[in-house]
């Protein structure tokens, strides 16, 4: 059977015949509709971290049991809501407790007591360990610092 | 010549270095039969539609998923804590039984319109792998929640090939990854589920499509006895391809609606110190099976039983595969008969089994 046998035979469709822009257009419309109602649910279940993430970073205080024990001229580390945080005891018995997070690209600072300043390991950034000030290297801004009250039973660190 | 639009130039890029016009050419004049059995050629399409769903769900799945020791906690994350989770568990697990069950549907529309005979049957044997892949697929599959159900379903699932005389019970252990069904055999079900069934599934799936366009829609033997002249076709593109998304749309539309209407459900964790709930029984797709191990095992008692369960089987799948092989001629000689009576006592023994085993269990 050659191929204008086939060609000749075509069943027309019923009703108008269909042109492949009106079949284009249509599938094309069918297509946009079906995938936003299969795109939100996608997201939103793609999106579940990151709303639980948000709200445990939305914490406002955090009560460190038993810190107030912390010895002179040494660091708890902790997290504050999602991230990173540090509470410092300094040798003349001041608390400060700021964010951890290097203002530079994101890494986690240290606490160099013997130096009496924050490091940063990743780009050599330095912060002072009372104001969280930059004092040298790459990074932008200060470490933000937080409120920091302390009790018989636990150190809490607010928002300041 | 006038100037050319950017859609067209980028076309023409496009097209003299991949070819396209060669597709469009070969689109336009590949032609589908259409005859009063057409309606069963769009259940291969809706088959692939179905893995492409699974596919999909599978992968997002993934993103939470905890293979191990983990497995049921995190399922219970998915369809409880993220956002629309049940929903793709739910299509996931609901497409997974669509799809057998299409794919059901093709491989006995194949076989009664003889799609199978010469030059066709790498098409139905690669149809028939395929199958098995997809059963293999479902059967690991619904371990990974290790609720309940999946515990007891896989235990006894695996008691088959461990039924086999002298290798089965190391075979067992070797599934199991132990003596009995625990967090190594979540993890190595895992493993099949998503990376080698899928690497030995999507090749031959390339291949049996393949086989499709190289060969063209079979047609039934009382289409192919008419005078050529007397058969009608329809263009490939647009009209078949239209129909058969139209058919894909449908599927969507009825997945969309079981997914969401009849979310699929979590039971409690497996636990091996607590007794196997009562009525439990397989997917419908294994029930056939099942119930044909327990009437054998009534008539014969003991492991004879399970072993002549196994061998009748064995012979059963063995024939169905070879059909093309005793059954390869066009014309509609003895042959052909005994295959259409072959293929509508599968049909009875696998309806008649499994209701008789949706009868029993409840």
């Amino acid at each position: 059977m050659s191929e204008t046998t086939n060609l000749e035979q075509m069943v027309p469709e019923p009703g108008e015949p269909a042109t492949r822009r009106a079949f284009l257009a249509a599938a094309g419309a069918a297509g946009v509709c079906y995938t936003l109602a299969m795109a939100y649910p996608i997201y939103r279940y793609l999106a579940s971290p990151v709303e639980m993430a948000m709200s445990a970073a939305a914490v406002t205080e955090v009560t460190l049991k038993d810190a107030q024990k912390l010895p002179l001229g040494s660091v708890l580390m902790f997290k504050f809501g999602t991230a990173p945080a540090m509470l410092i005891h300094h040798q003349d018995g001041r608390w400060v407790a700021m964010t951890a997070v290097c203002t530079h690209l994101g890494c986690t600072v240290q606490y160099e007591a013997q130096q009496d300043r924050i490091h940063c390991g990743c780009h050599g950034g330095v912060y002072n360990p009372y104001t969280g000030a930059n004092v040298s290297g790459p990074p932008p801004r200060p470490l933000k610092l937080y409120k920091v009250t302390v009790n018989d039973a636990a150190v809490n660190v607010s928002r300041a | 010549m006038t100037s050319k639009t950017i859609p067209s130039t980028v076309y023409d890029w496009v097209d003299e270095r991949l070819g396209l016009s060669e597709l469009v050419a070969f689109a336009r004049h590949k032609t589908v039969p259409v005859h009063s059995q057409s309606f069963w050629y769009y259940w291969g399409g809706i088959s692939l539609f179905l893995f492409l769903v699974q596919c999909f769900t599978g992968v997002l799945l993934l993103v939470y998923y905890h293979p191990g020791a983990d497995a049921y906690e995190s399922v219970r994350q998915i369809t409880f804590v993220m956002h629309f989770g049940w929903l793709i568990r739910s299509a996931h697990s609901w497409s997974a039984n669509l799809m057998i069950f299409s794919i059901l549907v093709h491989m006995f529309s194949v076989f009664f319109m003889k799609a199978y005979r010469k030059p066709r049957e790498f098409g139905w044997l690669s149809g028939m792998v395929l199958l098995g892949l997809a059963s293999v697929f479902g059967f690991s599959g619904y371990l990974l929640p290790m609720d309940e159900l999946s515990y007891f379903a896989t235990k006894v699932g695996l008691e088959i090939p461990a039924a086999i005389p002298w290798i089965g019970p190391a075979i067992g252990n070797m599934l199991r990854g132990g003596m009995e069904v625990n967090e190594f055999t979540v993890q190595r079900f895992f493993a099949l589920h998503v990376v080698v069934l899928p690497g030995l599934f999507l090749p031959l799936l390339a291949f049996h499509l393949w086989l499709v366009q190289k060969h063209g829609n079979a047609m039934p033997p009382a289409e192919e006895a008419r005078p050529a002249s007397e058969r009608k076709t329809m263009p490939f593109f647009p009209n078949f391809l239209r129909k058969d998304l139209g058919m894909w749309l449908i599927s969507l539309n009825i997945l969309a609606l079981l997914a969401s209407v009849f979310p699929w459900t979590l039971g409690k964790p497996a636990d091996m110190l607590v007794p196997a709930p009562q009525g439990i029984h397989p997917e419908w797709y294994f029930m056939s099976p099942f119930e044909m191990l327990k009437i054998l095992g009534a008539i014969l008692p003991g492991a004879a039983g399970e072993i002549a369960g196994i061998l009748v089987f064995t012979l059963g799948i063995v024939l169905w595969v070879l059909i093309p092989f005793y059954d390869p001629t066009r014309e509609l000689g003895r042959r052909g008969r005994t295959a259409h009576y072959f293929g509508l006592l599968a049909v009875f023994a696998l309806l008649s089994t499994t209701i008789l085993g949706y009868w029993t269990v409840r």
